[in-house]
């Protein structure tokens, strides 16, 4: 790990003042940024640590019915906040399916959402990364690539955005908000992570030095707390990254979607709003027919970007299997594996 | 500048002066205050050997700053048993075999204190292998590894029933 200069802020306006310097970096749990700084990849010159900054810890309910977490709200209080999990069950799954216990009670909400790709060619100081070195080239094109992106990838990065609650996040219409030098502003959350493009190391909209703040979701997203889920496949069964991921909500009308929600994690550098999937969806009849629609339209401009091609398959049938759980109904307790797979419970009863 | 953090370890508060901010609790524990019980395996996040309590939490001591963690209360493996006697935990691995090396015992019982203080995984096995996902056995003492955690739930319980009555 390199040297670095220990900064520790009273207020946000502070930290955004010290964060502005050249090679300054924000300091949360650290949970992935130590990680990164310990193999090399990550060598910021100074680290403003927020962790004690006051009032980002909280889970508030806005008079709108909307809910505003707080950036330093740690990913498994938020899980097990019991109203918050009642109103957006998908959204604690996709938290509970992450990680594991020790690092979902350190990891926080703000850093979830700034955390790197777990590319391995993006980990390996020794290989070309055009994204931890821009122009320096590629080597997972060519090299082992099963877990790379299907989606919105470019010649120069074929790498997947890790998070979980992200992929809730962008399903049900978050927004982000971002304290700045020149103030405030927020961003919607579908909006937030970039396409790599020529540039794969400009991840988020984040201008240096600006810091999340605090991630809130709309009333509007809680409608869909009696069928929403989270579908995650990956290589184990617990404790590691989704090969393909699903969030899947519906508002239901007897057996008509009035409204669907879908978005896809592990197959881009962000989370994946499928709104043509959407589309097709509404006002259509919750049945096998119209999710397998649904999933050939979230998947028509996907291309495999190495010896990736079973993930596009692979995401179909999450996506029917998502939305089949879904139409099914939260079950009123998370199963034992959250999120996957081999979880038994399939919607035994509904959750309000 | 000089660099100092105030922790309180195992009940007893101390402030330690830092002459580097790259110091983890993990090896400001065992290179610097000789505790030595919790132990590093990968020092990356994905073992769990590190496992220690902060402020009543379960955490990768190898992830976290000292500095950082200024004020913080911290629980090792070597503040878990109570004058003299074992913790249920600890008694539980012994009565299950839930060891065979034993590097990754002291995460395995510091995640097995905090799992149980969370509250989430009760007597189902299947909540209690996922909720301990995150410390490895390269022995793979799992099986002895669950019922102790599993015994160890029902004997708190059973003694904080008794408590109350």
């Amino acid at each position: 790990m390199n040297r670095f200069d220990y900064v520790r802020p009273a207020t946000v306006r502070e930290a955004v003042a010290a964060a502005a310097e050249p090679g300054a970096a924000y300091l949360a749990a650290g949970t992935n940024l130590l990680d990164l700084m310990k193999g090399g990849v990550s060598a910021p010159t100074r680290l403003v640590d927020v962790t004690h900054l006051p009032d980002l810890d909280r889970i508030e309910t806005l008079p709108d019915g909307g809910v505003r977490i707080g950036a330093l709200v740690r990913n498994a209080d938020l899980a097990h906040d019991h109203d918050f999990a009642r109103r957006f069950p998908a959204v604690a799954e996709t938290l509970l399916s992450g990680a594991s216990a020790q690092l979902r009670n350190a990891a926080t909400v703000g850093g979830n959402l700034v955390q790197r790709t777990r590319c391995a060619y993006f980990y390996d100081p020794a290989s070309a990364c055009n994204k931890r070195a821009p122009g320096a080239g590629c080597d997972a094109r060519g090299g082992d690539n099963r877990l790379h992106a299907i989606l919105g990838w470019s010649p120069s990065c074929i790498a997947t955005h890790p998070s979980d609650f992200c992929v809730a996040l962008a399903a049900l219409d978050a927004v982000v908000e971002i304290e700045g030098k020149s103030g405030p502003r927020e961003v919607a959350l579908e909006l937030f992570h970039l396409l790599p493009g020529d540039t794969p190391d400009h991840e988020t909209v984040l201008a240096p030095g600006e810091m999340i703040v605090a991630v809130r979701l709309p009333a509007q997203a809680a409608q869909f707390a009696a069928h929403a889920r989270y579908l995650k496949v990956r290589d184990r069964t617990s404790y590691a990254f989704a090969l393909v991921s699903a969030t899947a909500a519906l508002r239901l009308d007897g057996d008509v979607i009035v409204e669907a929600r879908l978005a896809l994690g592990g197959v881009a550098a962000k989370p994946w709003r499928a709104r043509k999937a959407e589309q097709l969806l509404r006002g259509a009849r919750a049945d096998a027919a119209a999710f397998a629609r649904a999933a050939e339209a979230a998947l028509v401009d996907a291309k495999p970007s190495g010896d990736n091609a079973f993930k596009i398959e692979l995401a179909r049938r999450v996506i029917v299997r998502a939305l089949t759980l879904a139409a099914a109904g939260t079950p009123d307790r998370l199963p034992a594996l959250p999120g996957s797979p081999f979880a038994v419970t399939s919607g035994v009863s509904v959750h309000v | 500048m000089g660099l100092s953090t105030t922790l309180t370890i195992n009940g007893v508060a101390r402030t330690i002066a830092l002459d580097d901010p790259r110091v983890t609790l993990l090896d400001l524990l065992r290179e610097r205050l000789d505790l030595t019980g919790t132990k590093k395996g990968c020092d990356r996040g994905h073992c769990g050997a590190c496992t220690v309590i902060v402020d009543g939490r379960r955490i990768n001591s190898c992830l976290a700053l000292a500095m950082s963690l200024d004020g913080a209360e911290v629980l090792t493996i070597e503040g878990v048993a109570q004058g003299g006697r074992l913790h249920p935990v600890q008694e539980a691995f012994i009565a299950h075999d839930g060891l065979q090396c034993g590097y990754c015992t002291p995460g395995q019982i510091m995640s097995a204190v905090g799992l149980i203080d969370e509250g989430q995984a009760g007597d189902d096995p299947e909540r209690v292998r996922e909720c301990m996902s995150g410390n490895l056995c390269r022995c793979g003492a799992y099986q002895g590894i669950t019922a102790a955690v599993l015994d160890a739930t029902r004997a708190i319980a059973a003694a904080q029933r008794k408590e109350v009555a």
